[in-house]
């Protein structure tokens, strides 16, 4: 029982890291240029079909990799430079329409350049196996990599933004944009680069989610709930905030739907359990951001405190 | 979807006018309601081009009769499908529908043309709330009931001597008609069942508690890309080699099996049709449908060629009228060739039809599903006997 235990903290972290890379970006755009960004998925989405194509066609995943995420990055600044651009003193409604209107025109311009079949990807070798973590309990040593890798970048985004020059502008843009720009900071280089990152990070996600999920069209929309979710109950601009929110969700997520129907069977009718179990744990983390918010109204770790 | 339907209609004015014509003016029209957007896009795109193969093959008309289909997207949203549905029956006046892949969009769409008594021909959803009480003179299921696909994959599981079996599907219409379906025929324990979420990308959780519970094997119906990523992480898991699956068609179509790859080999399925078919109607399917689109029709594109074929059966004896009582009369003999070889309608316009169990092998070095064994003959469905029509 330990070990299974063990092994769902283990999936809940995994997934945690897998909704703060997505999280991470959304959550910087969000907060230091008040841009409301639903095509983050599609960013997601570029990344994951750029990573998938390129290691078909060259047969090496760490190739597609580096396609992924420097795709999404460009497609990212793209975005910024033709469309953002005009938005950032419109109210959010204009943000929206605008950004839900790039979701539309990235599915239907994946859809036909590559068609509606989801794309096959092989995991890259020396990670395809699993490893025993514990006696009898194998783990897929890719969803390690998928651990090792969110890790990594939470430690690069704190270096950047806690040690640089870069970072000391993006807080100093998250609190008090008006100031920055008033000290002649070119705010507008500095917002390209922000979205830049922010779609790097998420096109990294859907490099690294392609191999476990599937590569296809519309494959970003579905997990960008569960990404603002995190967002806000992390604290709206907090990478921080995402992290720790990430994490607070994946590992919710998980366990409510690991634990909760086996508990629910040894009081009532196997069937019944089971059906309560699955709307609970679909539930529970809809009620978890409905906890925070009322304890802590602007998220876990507010970046305008 | 503007574009496609575009270019449905440019195919059609292109075609030569060969057929006789039963009624000269203006084609009928038929509304196809389908999903082409999201993880389930790929399956409204061969019901599409499955139905569009039935056209081809009659230069532009079913039966005799000049049609003209209008597509449009559901967005895999209930409201979005009730919205199109709403436009085609009062501005376009159509009376003729069929396309809808997913259940929960079905429960949106079909009330709406039934209540307008307009025609439902199902291509692929066949929920179990309409084919007992709620059955309707005007709703025709040409695929199969939905708890069909897994009473076969029940008696799949008994053949081949599975007693302890952990089961798994979404938690909507058609998921929980699987589960239900699964256990009426299985004659073994089921060990544990999970409902998943319909938009889950992660089933690290259930498998754990799949590798917990040791299970002499697992059925799970998730379709489209759901069962991608189901396939994918249950192979990483390296639980492939150690608890063998047992699926309906829906968990393994020639899309799943392109983009799985080697994870998928060994699975055992059950199905009505494969690709792989011998007869002659199910061959020339292939053969047109390879020729035009360079792909292996999935079952969704055959369901959707048989219920244009069936549809074209009808129209063909009421000489193009879709007056509901005359199309019923014609379209219950369905007098066509299916491609799955036996087919008829039961009481409750559900099919009767033969069930097959499949697995995927390498033929050639390359991985394709392969039909085995006829495991139900002449089955049709439980709710039948509720139905009063």
């Amino acid at each position: 029982m330990s070990a299974l235990v063990v092994e769902q903290l283990l999936n809940g972290l995994q997934f945690g890291i897998m909704l703060f890379l997505l999280a991470a970006g959304l959550t910087l755009v969000f907060g230091i240029m008040g841009v409301i960004n639903l095509a983050h998925g599609s960013l997601f989405m570029v990344g994951a079909y750029a990573a998938a194509l390129v290691a078909q066609a060259s047969g090496s995943w760490w190739l597609g990799l580096l396609a992924g995420v420097a795709a999404a990055a460009a497609t990212g600044m793209v975005i910024e430079f033709v469309v953002l651009r005009r938005l950032y003193a419109r109210d959010h409604l204009d943000q929206v329409l605008a950004t839900f209107g790039l979701i539309l025109f990235f599915n239907q311009g994946i859809t036909m350049l590559f068609g509606r079949q989801p794309l096959m990807v092989q995991l890259p070798q020396g990670f395809a196996g699993s490893i025993e973590i514990m006696p009898g309990v194998p783990y897929p040593t890719f969803r390690l990599l998928i651990i090792a890798v969110g890790l990594l970048v939470a430690l690069g985004l704190y270096v950047l933004i806690q040690r640089t020059r870069i970072g000391m502008l993006v807080r100093a843009g998250a609190t008090h944009r008006e100031m920055v720009r008033a000290l002649g900071v070119d705010i507008r280089l500095l917002y390209t680069v922000v979205f830049g990152l922010g779609a790097l990070l998420a096109g990294l996600a859907g490099v690294m989610a392609g191999p476990v999920s599937n590569v296809q069209v519309g494959m970003g929309e579905q997990i960008l709930i569960l990404t603002f979710v995190v967002v806000v109950i992390g604290g709206i601009g907090s990478v921080r905030g995402a992290l720790f929110g990430a994490l607070l969700v994946g590992i919710t997520q998980t366990l409510l739907s690991g634990f909760v129907p086996g508990w629910l069977r040894q009081v009532m009718p196997g069937s019944e359990a089971d059906a309560l179990g699955a709307a609970l744990s679909s539930m529970g983390v809809y009620v978890l951001m409905a906890v925070v918010l009322l304890v802590k109204p602007k998220g876990l770790f507010p970046a305008h405190a | 979807m503007r574009l496609e339907r575009r270019s449905l209609l440019a195919g059609l004015g292109l075609a030569p006018l060969a057929a006789p014509a039963f009624s000269q003016g203006a084609p009928l029209k038929i509304g196809m309601i389908t999903t082409l957007s999201g993880p389930g896009g790929y399956i409204g795109q061969d019901i599409r081009d499955g139905f569009q193969i039935a056209l081809d093959q009659e230069q532009g008309r079913l039966g005799g009769q000049a049609v003209q289909v209008m597509i449009e997207d559901d967005g895999f949203r209930p409201p979005q499908g009730k919205a199109v549905v709403e436009r085609f029956l009062r501005n376009e006046r159509i009376r003729l529908f069929t396309g809808v892949v997913f259940s929960n969009i079905l429960g949106a769409v079909a009330p709406d043309v039934l209540d307008a008594d307009g025609i439902y021909v199902s291509p692929n959803a066949g929920p179990s709330n309409f084919a007992g009480r709620e059955c309707h003179r005007n709703y025709f299921v040409v695929s199969w009931q939905n708890d069909s696909l897994h009473e076969s994959a029940g008696e799949l599981a008994n053949r081949l001597g599975h007693r302890r079996m952990f089961i798994l599907a979404p938690n909507y219409q058609a998921g929980r008609d699987a589960l239900a379906g699964f256990r009426r025929l299985f004659k073994g324990e089921v060990v544990q069942e999970i409902y998943t979420r319909l938009d889950q990308t992660d089933y690290a959780a259930e498998l754990a508690q799949i590798r917990a519970a040791r299970p002499e094997a697992v059925f799970q119906f998730h379709p489209g890309g759901l069962g991608i990523a189901f396939l994918r992480q249950y192979a990483q898991a390296g639980l492939l080699a150690t608890i063998p699956q047992v699926m309906p068609a829906p968990s393994m179509d020639a899309g799943t099996l392109a983009a799985v790859g080697d994870a998928a080999e060994g699975v055992n399925l059950s199905s009505h049709w494969n690709s792989d078919f011998p007869n002659a109607p199910s061959r020339a399917f292939v053969t047109a449908f390879r020729a035009k689109h360079n792909r292996t029709p999935t079952y969704y594109a055959q369901q959707s060629y048989d219920s244009a074929l069936a549809i074209g059966a009808a129209l063909r004896q009421t000489r193009g009228s879709v007056d509901p009582a005359a199309f019923r009369t014609a379209m219950l003999r369905a007098d066509f060739v299916s491609t799955r070889g036996n087919f008829r309608f039961n009481t409750n316009q559900h099919p009767i039809q033969d069930w097959f169990s499949l697995k995927v092998e390498r033929v050639n070095g390359q991985l394709a599903i392969v039909t085995k064994d006829k495991i139900l003959e002449n089955h049709g469905d439980v709710f039948a006997a509720q139905c009063r029509i």
